[in-house]
């Protein structure tokens, strides 16, 4: 079956896996991407702080 | 009593604000978005000539505009701090600069399964869909070049040059559809008022508002890493609960 004939006898399903979950893996990928980058950055300023107390 | 504002533009004190905000505005909008997709799918009626494919709406229209207003913001952000060389600025440039070129990803990927059933096209040359596109690379550019120079003030100063210089291009995407004689079809809500059922704009109106409290609390969550990485050799930094523990 063609996407053209599917979409049309399924369009709720066209509209909700195309588009919104589309949009929901994009925002979670965005909010992962932001708490990893957060504990990286928290680990990083651990290391520079644990290091300069060394020094 | 009143609140000085100017106070929170400092890193120091901006940097705890926003950690304050964040679940505030993470909760209403997962409570927002709830809200406005129950209604945009099981209140609003089915439109008459679009069937069930109008439901797009939802989300490509919210996605659009944050897109454009983000990118002003982001811009606005970035030529204080050029100006006024504050820090936060372009702190608050560099986080939007993401999110802002995601909601223009979903802009144009939303907006290609919308006319796909509508115009036969995922995609046409037209000024709407070009100048959107135009503004994913221009987010793109902001973020490449930022990314480019190792000096984080030269980088934040270069970036900010593109961001105001690309700015011209939101005026272009929103009034391209009456400069134009595009297939995209003109503004559905104006200021004189709209054809659109009550419940449409009700859940048009509620996922606007999820997408703008979403938009506010991620750009806030990466702001406080991007001052932990700019403030990491300040005494203020270290002594942070989070960083002590």
């Amino acid at each position: 079956m063609s996407l053209d004939i599917w979409m049309r006898e399924n369009p709720l399903t066209y509209v909700w896996i195309g588009s919104y979950a589309v949009a929901l893996i994009i925002f979670v990928v965005e909010i992962a991407m932001v708490i990893h980058k957060r504990k990286i950055t928290l680990q990083q300023v651990r290391l520079m702080r644990d290091a300069g107390v060394e020094g | 009593m009143a609140i000085n504002w100017f106070k929170y533009s400092a890193p120091t004190t901006f940097y705890g604000l926003a950690g304050k905000l964040i679940p505030w505005f993470a909760i209403f909008a997962a409570i927002l978005f709830a809200i406005g997709l129950y209604i945009g799918f099981f209140v609003a009626p089915v439109d008459a000539q679009q069937g069930e494919f109008y439901r797009i709406i939802f989300i490509h229209v919210p996605a659009s505009i944050l897109s454009m207003f983000l990118y002003m913001i982001m811009a606005g952000y970035a030529a204080l701090g050029l100006i006024f060389n504050t820090r936060l600025s372009a702190m608050m440039a560099s986080a939007i600069a993401p999110t802002g070129a995601l909601f223009a990803l979903i802009s144009l990927w939303t907006g290609a399964l919308w006319g796909k059933p509508m115009w036969g096209a995922w995609w046409m040359w037209d000024a709407r869909m070009t100048s959107e596109l135009i503004l994913l690379f221009l987010y793109l550019g902001f973020i490449a070049l930022h990314a480019s120079i190792d000096d984080p003030r030269r980088a934040d100063r270069a970036a900010a040059l593109l961001a105001i210089v690309g700015s011209v291009n939101v005026p272009i995407i929103y009034f391209s559809v009456k400069w134009w004689n595009t297939l995209h079809q003109g503004a559905t809500i104006k200021f004189g008022g709209t054809s659109m059922h009550v419940a449409m704009q009700q859940s048009l109106f509620i996922m606007m508002l999820a997408c703008w409290l979403y938009a506010i609390a991620v750009v806030l969550a990466r702001v406080r890493s991007i001052i932990l990485e700019r403030e990491r050799n300040t005494t203020w930094i270290n002594d942070l609960q989070e960083v002590r523990s």
